[in-house]
């Protein structure tokens, strides 16, 4: 009894403080690794205490899938953490309050959305890679990949998974980089040849690194920062920057129009661009908004920012469904299982 | 009262007052449940499916979208995989269900009751567990790949594998019903007439069970039509119709592709409808007021053979399970075979950590008890009450639905209905409410059927007499109707808790930030190519379930012991 008593007293007490400390809550869609998510409002906490963040967290298209749906009542406050494709057709359908976060002038430019004032702000970026299974890779006597090219010779058949770019933001990075890299014409020859050595397409983008980290393939077309993740848990991998250059994407902010919590979500905006903020992407990110702060990272491959292509987002963006579709009708309708 | 009326009364009232009030306050307590339907199901569903004829912005576009379906050959090819992915798993798993029922409810072999408790297995795990094992088993980095001999487990073998392993479950409870429930004497018949077993099989068995197996049979089908767990898993380029909705509507935000390929999905349904409206109306009361419960022979070979038969099924379904636990606890499968707990760190992983675990069990508690009461009590009004034809089959048609529904379909059918803001039910949006409410609907069938298979061998005699007494309906409901078919409600309320723990696609687009579920995070990791803390959590699931089934088992023998002795000689 007097434990009982003991203990709703303590509840009670922490849940007085809890109040007293966040005095607003903000409900934040992301699509931030999950393991980062806490480290993530933990350091905003320690300079924004009177704000709690109630995260969803999904995949990119899932949270993106999740934003278009409830457009007519939007459930979130602010994204933190998506990919700057999906905001900026959120953009399009009018979804976001354009807003100039305190000490914007410092951000690369290519790390913020080109109206003013913007309707999102860039964090990091992250940059298509190729994971090879080096176990698998000499069991079946396949040479090390150096460049997109190479993917399409014959002996990697049925070596390869990549992302669907119908699914994946992922994909669909990798998609329209090939595009502006090859063109048009010799980018869907590329895939083409590709998709003859492709052993299936994923739903997400990190899982064909991730089966390339178990051998489930050998070969896996996903992003360096998971590749990185992977390879520091002991697989054994190699992480390929393809010699043609490499497409990506930026993880971005941004407010969702109508939010009744204006102010708390400026404040948590500001934030996401400060050198605080952009220090803490730069422990999973090589390539973050604020680049002069940047420190190599450990297990990503020291050329990076280098070999990242001059990425339209606005041509992806505003191609995106053709793309899709042309996708889908070339390498969907074969869609026999192989082997 | 007018005094024509008045006068009329005497002459026609006496005799049919007692049970025209009965009829009324049935037809009352169907209406509300019928509400229920309409408003968790039919309204949701009419917002999505108008969808299906509007274009981006919401303008009507009459039929573009499904001329642009059918101009599409990747889209089209899904259909005929879909069936063909759905035809060999019913004849598969309806095959395996049959005969195991059969050697369950009809032989004397030993263990039954641990094969019932292995066969039911399947039900208290994610349909994206299976998958999940078949990588593991046969895999590029299989235990047993060579067992495939060269052929690729992502694909059609792995998609029908997986779905038989989930709907074996579904199947041989319906089966099992039906065949519990025999009249010995027609048995006792039979062998006075010196009719072969052989003959008996198909003269007695076959013809009592046939609407059990014609449910189950579309039970199935309908379920591995609408399941995207197993072969978004395992199905690798193979592409079916509910995978195709996932990528319309999570890759490319193409909701009103998505609404058109649900409609195509929803054709089956239509089908499945009918042959069961065809099947009731040749249905007839097999446990009469007189009825003797069927008691098995011993028959040493017959028992063997099909004790060898149980034991192969059971082998399969625990090496499923086994293999899925083995590599929750493995470190890093293949390259580093130590045991270790990290996969259980759900807190670092996607999918809302062990909270998620938490809220799962609260999400299942309130779908069985809320569930179990709306099911079982919607399916006796409309079995049992009177009149009212036209709103009976139409309740029959709502409760019959669900079942052709993908669950990803009704989510987003929630999100569209609830999350309109001149609905007056939007505050249930992002809550526990709709999280339950989107569960009940979801498996409402299934529970519905077996309510009404378990309703239908009770003979109308039961209430005609309850009415002659010039007692109420809702005495003989109590003190007869529910202790008679307690098993079954038992039955309907473990179903319901453990496909509340399991179900992910109708909630995956419902959940809030409080309320992340264990299901969904099984699919996000899995997703995320997590597959290790996936198995770890789909685990988690099967033990919470294995528990609630263990207790389920017990209540239901003390309740059979109470309530059911009459059954026997």
């Amino acid at each position: 009894m007097r434990k009982t008593k003991l203990l709703i007293g303590a509840m009670v007490t922490a849940m007085l403080s809890g109040t007293a400390i966040a005095e607003t809550e903000l409900t934040v869609y992301t699509a931030v690794e999950a393991e980062d998510l806490k480290k993530y409002a933990e350091r905003f906490n320690e300079d924004h205490p009177d704000i709690k963040i109630n995260w969803v967290r999904d995949s990119t298209g899932i949270v993106t899938a999740k934003l278009l749906a409830e457009k007519e009542n939007p459930q979130a406050d602010v994204i933190w953490g998506l990919a700057a494709t999906s905001l900026l057709l959120m953009k399009g359908e009018g979804m976001l309050e354009p807003y100039a976060p305190a000490g914007l002038e410092g951000l690369d430019p290519k790390f913020r959305d080109k109206a003013d004032p913007p309707s999102w702000v860039g964090m990091d970026a992250w940059v298509a890679a190729i994971c090879v299974n080096t176990v698998e890779a000499e069991a079946n006597n396949l040479p090390m990949p150096t460049s997109w090219k190479d993917l399409t010779n014959p002996v990697y058949k049925d070596h390869i998974a990549m992302p669907n770019p119908n699914s994946s933001g992922t994909g669909f990075l990798d998609v329209s980089s090939w595009l502006q890299i090859f063109g048009e014409d010799e980018g869907w020859a590329y895939m083409d040849g590709l998709h003859e050595n492709i052993h299936h397409y994923t739903h997400s983008g990190s899982k064909p690194c991730k089966q390339a980290a178990s051998g489930e393939v050998t070969i896996g077309i996903s992003f360096a920062f998971r590749g990185a993740k992977s390879k520091a848990e002991g697989a054994p991998l190699e992480i390929i920057i393809p010699s043609e250059g490499i497409g990506w994407d930026m993880e971005a902010t941004a407010i969702v129009k109508g939010t009744d919590k204006m102010d708390a979500a400026k404040t948590l905006v500001d934030w996401s661009i400060t050198d605080k903020a952009n220090m803490m992407y730069n422990e999973g990110y090589a390539v973050i908004g604020k680049q002069a702060l940047a420190k190599p990272v450990e297990h990503f491959p020291p050329n990076i920012p280098e070999s990242m292509i001059d990425n339209d987002f606005e041509w992806a963006a505003s191609n995106r469904e053709r793309i899709l579709a042309e996708w889908q009708q070339r390498y969907d309708s074969k869609s026999e299982p192989k082997g | 009262m007018t005094a024509t009326t008045a006068t009329a009364a005497p002459r026609g009232r006496p005799v049919r007052a007692r049970s025209s009030r009965d009829d009324r306050q049935m037809l009352a307590f169907m209406g509300v449940i019928m509400l229920y339907l309409v408003i968790a199901l039919a309204l949701p569903l009419y917002a999505i499916l108008s969808k299906s004829f509007q274009n981006k912005d919401g303008e009507f576009v009459g039929l573009a979208n499904f001329l642009e379906y059918f101009n599409t050959p990747a889209l089209t090819h899904s259909i005929q995989n879909s069936l063909t992915i759905a035809v060999i798993t019913t004849l598969i798993s309806v095959s395996i269900a049959f005969t195991l029922a059969y050697g369950l409810s009809r032989s004397c072999m030993r263990f039954k009751g641990t094969f019932k408790v292995i066969a039911m297995v399947p039900i208290l795990v994610p349909s994206l567990l299976p998958g999940i094992a078949l990588v593991y088993l046969f895999g590029r980095q299989g235990m047993i790949r060579e067992l495939l001999f060269g052929h690729d487990i992502y694909g059609p073998i792995g998609i029908v594998i997986s779905e038989v392993f989930f709907t074996l479950p579904h199947a041989l409870i319906i089966i099992m019903t039906a065949l519990s429930i025999a009249d010995a004497r027609l048995y006792e018949a039979a062998e006075s007439l010196n009719a072969s077993k052989l003959r008996t099989f198909f003269t007695v068995t076959i013809p009592g069970a046939r609407y059990g197996l014609i449910s189950a049979a579309f039970v199935v089908f309908t379920l591995t039509i609408t399941d995207f767990g197993a072969p978004k898993v395992i199905g690798g380029g193979y592409n079916v119709l509910a995978t195709d909705i996932y990528k319309q509507v999570i890759g490319q935000q193409n909701f009103e592709m998505g609404a058109v390929v649900s409609l195509i999905l929803l054709l089956p349904a239509g089908i499945a409808f009918m042959v069961d409206r065809i099947m009731q109306r040749k249905q007839v009361a097999l446990l009469s007021a007189r009825a003797v419960a069927y008691e098995p022979k011993p028959s040493p070979l017959f028992d063997w053979i099909m004790f060898a038969w149980a034991a192969v099924v059971s082998v399969f379904i625990l090496t499923i399970l086994l293999t899925c636990q083995y590599a929750a606890l493995i470190k890093f499968f293949p390259y580093n075979l130590s045991l270790s707990l990290k996969n259980y760190q759900f807190d670092l992983m996607d999918g809302g950590g062990w909270a998620s675990f938490y809220n799962s069990l609260e999400l299942a508690g309130w779908t069985a008890v809320v569930g179990t009461a709306v099911v079982f009590l919607g399916a006796y009004m409309v079995e049992k009450g009177k009149g009212f034809h036209a709103g009976r089959a139409l309740f029959q048609f709502l409760a019959m639905l669900p079942m052709a529904v993908p669950g990803l379909v009704l989510g987003l059918a929630y999100i569209f209905f609830f999350n309109a803001p001149d609905n007056p039910f939007n505050f249930i949006y992002h809550t526990m409410a709709i999280l339950v409410i989107s569960t009940i609907t979801h498996f409402y069938t299934v529970a519905h059927l077996t309510a009404v298979t378990a309703l239908k061998q009770m003979d109308p005699e039961f209430e005609a007499v309850g009415a002659s007494l010039k007692s109420p309906f809702y005495r003989t409901f109590s003190r007869v109707t529910v202790p008679v078919c307690l098993p079954a409600i038992l039955d309907i309320s473990i179903y319901l808790f453990v496909n509340a723990m399991t179900t992910v696609s109708a909630v995956v687009f419902l959940y809030g930030p409080q309320t992340s579920l264990a299901s969904v995070a099984v699919l996000n990791m899995d997703d995320a190519g997590d597959i290790a803390p996936a198995a770890a959590m789909g685990m988690m699931i099967f033990y919470t379930n294995a528990g609630m089934r263990i207790v389920h088992g017990l209540l239901s023998r003390g309740v059979l012991r109470k309530t059911q002795s009459w059954r026997n000689r």
